[in-house]
């Protein structure tokens, strides 16, 4: 109700505005102001995978490795390997169905694009945006070499990265949820004697992981 | 977690402790029996003689200092440091509805942003009309709404797929909140910037160091979502987005993103790193699912839980828990003593919001037997809560979140409750 109640005001708001000012110049309220082209680029840095978003750009995989070494390798390792509880960023291969998988670019990512997207937003970790393009092309290209995907040649770029595939893409599916599961889920309980006899199969006290376990 | 503590969480142990060792039956009504009668009676208190501080010696008021040892907890060996992390909603001693915003779990991944409002900027962009920059100020001259949600990390009981292992239904289910937002319909805004034919996703933003990036579909954003500035009646708490977050209602926490300062509007999704990498849901066979944004429908008994035993022995007992469903309401809850021999309906208490936390009671006269307690929620669309059993058969048990499988705690005659899974 008072979702139409709002529409009905806007509607309102829209027809008065549009009375007194010029078409397309404002909108229905004439709030906010228009975003200048300069403060666009800054901020409007998301990358897809058609590659929508990617700048005029190229590094190669020599390059990558360089800068990987010197800004990447302390935390995610010499190998893209991970260290301790810091991502892997290579291997897993083949893993999904093992009982513990390693899910990495290689191994499960399904877009290079947002290998780049998320290097260049946010890695290193701890000094956000401060990798130039050509840098964030050079350091991708060296992690698709560490998941074995290219040679020690290769160079990536703007022109190149849309079409390059990684292994697990076909891997992923649209959440089926509401055919696989909300059916199956939805027969009226049963309320009683729903089972003969009730063991218990396993406690969280065997493996004491919990915090503060002391305090009760 | 010592530290912090401090004096009452000491004194809160030991009273645990020394009602745990009195055994069942021998606690009862605050020391009355005692000759000559209750000293909380007898003896003069020194709040009973003595002034009290002032009425301005708190300007922002703080909870007694009894309850220091309610707070959020952390898990240290979750993750590699607090800065990518997550800490845990006490839920096991909250009670109603709403979470106190000072106890709401935190999960952040560059850290809490530290952002001045007065340079705080919302842009639209995209396929859009005109691109255009909103300042605080900006946004609050829309109508605004107050709506009460929920809002679950897609990974809250995540650590449980493979089986027990955290003993508390702080950590199990903690990562959850539910929150009267104040703030502006997203729909509002979009209109303002005037949508281009072909839209049909969003992209979403924050101004922190992670540049936290999730693609929405518009119709959600059309149907539901909001742009909050408030929680539960003040400014969000920094750890919450401060001063601007996006609502999303029923749907995975990860979703919410916090400190927003730009929507893009496109064609499709953008496939960010927290919607392929991470929030993807792996299955048995290899499969991943995406896009599984509906929090399915849940509910966990918080007291009695690990955290909160059963001190008083046998006699007139109250369990009381939480149930959520991001599809709708709840319309029941059903309890059960014995593992699920037998299940009787649960008394909701409190509002009864679409995409809210709901608030349940079961009370009965405990016989001092162990039990194995388990709540079952039944939500607005019919859908019953599983067992964990009935999800791995379905998902496996490596896709790490949207655990929402039916939660069991035994008890023992001492009213010690542990985490465990039944036949
Ligand atoms: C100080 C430690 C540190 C450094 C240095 C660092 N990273 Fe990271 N990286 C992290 C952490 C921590 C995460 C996980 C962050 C999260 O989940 O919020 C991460 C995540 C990633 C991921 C996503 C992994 C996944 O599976 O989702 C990629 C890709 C990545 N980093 C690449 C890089 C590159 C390239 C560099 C060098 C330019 C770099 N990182 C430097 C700590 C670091």
């Amino acid at each position: 109700m008072s979702r139409l109640h709002d529409v009905a005001w806007l509607f309102s708001c829209i027809f008065l505005l549009t009375a007194a000012a010029p078409a397309q110049e404002a909108g229905p309220l004439g709030l906010g102001r228009p975003a200048t082209p300069d403060e666009l680029a800054a901020w409007d840095i998301d990358v897809r995978p058609d590659g929508k978003g990617l700048p005029e750009g190229r590094g190669d995989v020599l390059t990558g490795e360089e800068l990987y070494t010197e800004l990447c390798a302390a935390c995610h390792g010499d190998f893209g390997e991970g260290s301790g509880r810091l991502p892997a960023l290579a291997g897993g291969e083949g893993t999904l169905t093992d009982e513990f998988p390693v899910k990495t670019v290689g191994s499960f990512w399904p877009y290079l694009s947002t290998v780049w997207d998320y290097v260049h937003r946010t890695m290193p970790y701890g000094n956000s945006q401060s990798l130039s393009d050509d840098e964030v092309y050079a350091l991708t290209a060296y992690i698709l070499y560490l998941n074995d995907l290219v040679d020690e040649d290769f160079e990536l770029s703007r022109e190149n990265l849309p079409a390059i595939r990684l292994p697990n893409e076909g891997g992923f599916i649209m959440d089926d949820r509401a055919e696989t599961e909300l059916p199956a889920f939805s027969a009226e309980p049963c309320m009683e004697n729903c089972k003969d006899r009730v063991e218990i199969t396993a406690r969280a006290g065997a493996l004491d992981v919990t915090p503060g376990a002391e305090e009760q | 977690m010592s530290g912090s503590d401090g004096k009452t969480g000491a004194t809160r142990r030991g009273f645990l402790k020394g009602a745990l060792a009195a055994g069942a039956g021998a606690v009862s009504a605050g020391g009355a029996e005692a000759a000559g009668g209750d000293p909380a009676i007898t003896e003069l208190q020194p709040w009973m003689r003595e002034f009290g501080p002032g009425v301005d010696a708190s300007p922002y008021g703080v909870p007694s200092e009894h309850e220091s040892h309610v707070r959020r907890r952390y898990v240290e060996w979750l993750r590699p440091d607090t800065i990518s992390a997550v800490n845990f909603t006490p839920i096991h001693q909250l009670d109603g509805i709403i979470t106190p915003n000072g106890l709401c779990f935190e999960r952040h991944h560059s850290g809490v942003a530290q952002i001045d409002p007065a340079r705080h900027r919302l842009m639209i962009n995209g396929l859009v009309e005109r691109p255009l920059v909103f300042t605080m100020e900006d946004l609050k001259r829309f109508p605004r709404e107050n709506r009460i949600y929920f809002l679950e990390c897609a990974a809250n009981s995540g650590m449980e797929w493979r089986g027990p292992q955290l003993n508390g239904c702080q950590f199990t289910h903690g990562m959850i909140h539910n929150l009267m937002y104040t703030g502006i319909p997203l729909s509002h805004v979009l209109n303002e910037a005037g949508l281009k034919p072909g839209a049909k996703w969003l992209l979403a933003e924050g101004a922190d160091a992670a540049a936290m990036t999730r693609s929405i579909p518009l119709e959600k954003a059309l149907d539901d979502c909001m742009l909050a500035f408030a929680m539960n009646g003040e400014a969000l708490r920094p750890e919450q987005g401060y001063p601007l977050r996006l609502v999303v209602p029923g749907w995975e926490g990860n979703m919410w993103i916090k400190w927003l300062r730009r929507i893009e509007v496109g064609d499709r999704p953008w496939h960010q790193r927290e919607e392929t990498s991470k929030y993807t849901d792996l299955l048995g066979d290899g499969r991943t699912r995406r896009f599984t944004f509906e929090m399915d429908a849940k509910s966990v008994i918080t007291s009695p839980s690990p955290q909160a035993p059963i001190t008083h022995g046998p006699g007139p007992t109250v369990i009381t828990g939480i149930a959520w469903s991001g599809r709708g309401t709840i319309a029941r809850v059903d309890v059960t003593l014995d593992g699920g021999i037998n299940w009787q309906p649960a008394r909701l208490s409190g509002p009864s919001f679409d995409k809210s936390m709901h608030r349940f009671y079961f009370e009965f006269d405990w016989d001092g037997r162990p039990m194995l307690l388990q709540s079952r929620a039944i939500d607005s669309t019919g859908y019953v809560q599983p067992t964990k059993d009935a999800l791995r058969a379905v998902r496996g048990v490596s896709s790490g979140y949207h655990n929402n499988g039916i939660q069991t705690w035994a008890i023992d005659s001492d009213g010690r409750a542990e985490n465990v899974e039944i036949t």
